[in-house]
């Protein structure tokens, strides 16, 4: 794993994931987004709160991406989809499918894995 | 308030060139902008610079100092940033300078090296145009971005892997007579559709190479053209810039590019023209599906439709509706912070004649030139009329 310093909310996000405790941040009029935020950027609210994130959520879009970045170059071939979960949409990796049988309104859980290639965390999907 | 015109242009031939330094290709491009144009270099009041990944690429930051040194001025120089459209927004800083009277005599450019950090330094680098908390550490390339973009767009419209080869195989064939280009390769749609796929849906032939280059424009006031007895018959006449959030996850669209919507309309009302006005149009396809959104956001084609374009012919030499002359990102290649000036030099060239592809548009008056930072959350848009 990479030694540098935690990145503020991102990794205390990641951990509620790992908990079981998924959160999105909502702003007072009901805009949902992804921490760390300080202001809503659809309507400039400064009024956000923590918010339970749905347990499941539905892809959107996928690809399979044979060609990665070097951090990544052991986790390659690897689907990296885009899952509404409510109010917000999580860019994550899915797991534990045949990439083939990945498609758009396949409905997924969300949980914290491992990169393949360095250790350090990221989000993935699992089909529920 | 009068419209700048482009007095000259330089562009350096694109391909790998991996021993070759971002300042002797920018030197190459600079002086031969300020050759063809004619300007004195001492006139010259600033330097507007495009690159991206200088850092990663050559470990230099502070280029543009750098690069004024390296075509002989003697002017203050800023470099601009924004991913994949740092030279278009170098573009519309200069326009915005020589109109509001800051400035005589610009030079903009943009320089990019790639090559010389392989497949997977260029991979890694492109990447971080990407959010990285959200995207990159999802392991996000700019190839996967576009693919999960190309998905969305043929689950909301329709279209297919064979639609986006034909606007390969389009560009290609254009790039065969343009010298400045990388790849000067004719391809058939079947070897795009059995080309290697990089992130599915898309493979080897939906994306554009990774370049070495350079670019560069001389632009005047239309008063300082006319004082010095300059040839310089193309204006610059419109400028539009849209902005759309950085992580695709947190758009309102996945099918459609509303930061180019907003540029277009921008440069459009700017110029006082419309999409009907387009006689030719040089659009950001870094990747296939690129060139779709694009001609959409232009309101070239409603939305939904643009994918059919290339497939039915009507964005080729050929059609009613040519786009991508030059050959594109696609074929011509795309040193990324090069690529804005480029497209600028390229309209210039077709409008005035002298692009080895101006047969197509001989009575082109106004062109216009898309380019596109990131996943598009930065766009550029110019319109290029024919004002003498």
């Amino acid at each position: 794993m990479s030694e540098q310093a935690p990145d503020g909310e991102y990794d205390e996000w990641l951990d509620a994931i790992a908990d079981g405790e998924a959160y999105y941040v909502e702003c007072a009029n009901g805009h949902g987004w992804l921490p760390p935020r300080r202001v809503c950027p659809t309507c400039g609210s400064r009024d956000l709160s923590d918010q339970r994130l749905p347990e499941a959520g539905e892809i959107a879009t996928h690809t399979t991406i044979t060609v990665p970045t070097p951090q990544f170059e052991d986790d390659a071939p690897y689907v990296t989809a885009v899952a509404e979960f409510g109010p917000v949409s999580v860019t994550g990796i899915v797991r534990g499918v045949d990439p083939d049988a990945v498609e758009i309104g396949t409905m997924v859980g969300i949980d914290v894995g491992d990169r393949v290639t360095t250790g350090d965390r990221l989000v993935v999907f699992r089909p529920r | 308030m009068s419209d700048p015109r482009v007095a000259g242009a330089g562009v350096t031939k694109f391909g790998k060139h991996p021993e070759r330094t971002g300042r002797d290709l920018f030197a190459e491009a600079g002086l031969e902008a300020l050759d063809d144009a004619g300007v004195d270099p001492d006139d010259v009041d600033s330097l507007y610079y495009g690159n991206f990944m200088g850092e990663l690429a050559e470990h230099q930051g502070h280029q543009g100092p750098l690069m004024a040194e390296a075509i002989g001025l003697d002017a203050p120089a800023t470099r601009f940033e924004a991913a994949c459209a740092s030279a278009g927004v170098a573009v519309r800083g200069a326009v915005q300078a020589l109109r509001n009277g800051e400035a005589d005599v610009i030079v903009v450019g943009g320089a990019e090296r790639m090559t010389n950090i392989g497949t997977a330094g260029a991979t890694d680098a492109l990447a971080i145009a990407a959010d990285d908390l959200y995207e990159v550490r999802a392991g996000m390339t700019f190839p996967g971005a576009y693919a999960l973009m190309t998905r969305a767009y043929f689950d909301q419209y329709g279209g297919s892997h064979e639609d986006l080869a034909h606007v390969a195989v389009k560009n290609h064939e254009h790039a065969m007579v343009n010298d400045h280009a990388q790849i000067q390769k004719e391809i058939t749609v079947e070897d795009a559709l059995e080309a290697p796929t990089i992130a599915s849906p898309l493979g080897l032939y939906d994306s554009c190479p990774i370049t070495d280059g350079a670019a560069a424009a001389v632009l005047t006031t239309e008063s300082y053209a006319e004082d010095h007895g300059l040839d310089a018959p193309v204006a610059i006449s419109g400028t539009g810039q849209g902005g759309d959030n950085l992580a695709l996850q947190d758009r309102s669209h996945l099918a459609q590019t509303p930061a180019a919507d907003k540029a277009a309309e921008e440069a459009y009302a700017d110029a006082d023209v419309g999409p009907e006005d387009i006689d030719v149009a040089e659009v950001h396809d870094c990747f296939t599906i690129a060139e779709v959104f694009a001609i959409e956001s232009l309101g070239l084609y409603e939305r939904g439709e643009g994918i059919s374009a290339a497939t039915d012919g009507e964005t080729d030499r050929h059609g009613d509706q040519p786009v991508n002359l030059s050959g594109g990102l696609k074929a011509k290649g795309h040193p990324v912070g090069a690529t804005g000036v480029a497209q600028l030099a390229t309209i210039t060239w077709l409008l005035d004649g002298s692009h080895p592809r101006a047969d197509a548009v001989p009575d082109g008056t106004v062109g216009v030139a898309h380019n596109a930072g990131g996943t598009v959350a930065s766009t550029t848009v110019h319109v290029l009329e024919v004002a003498e």
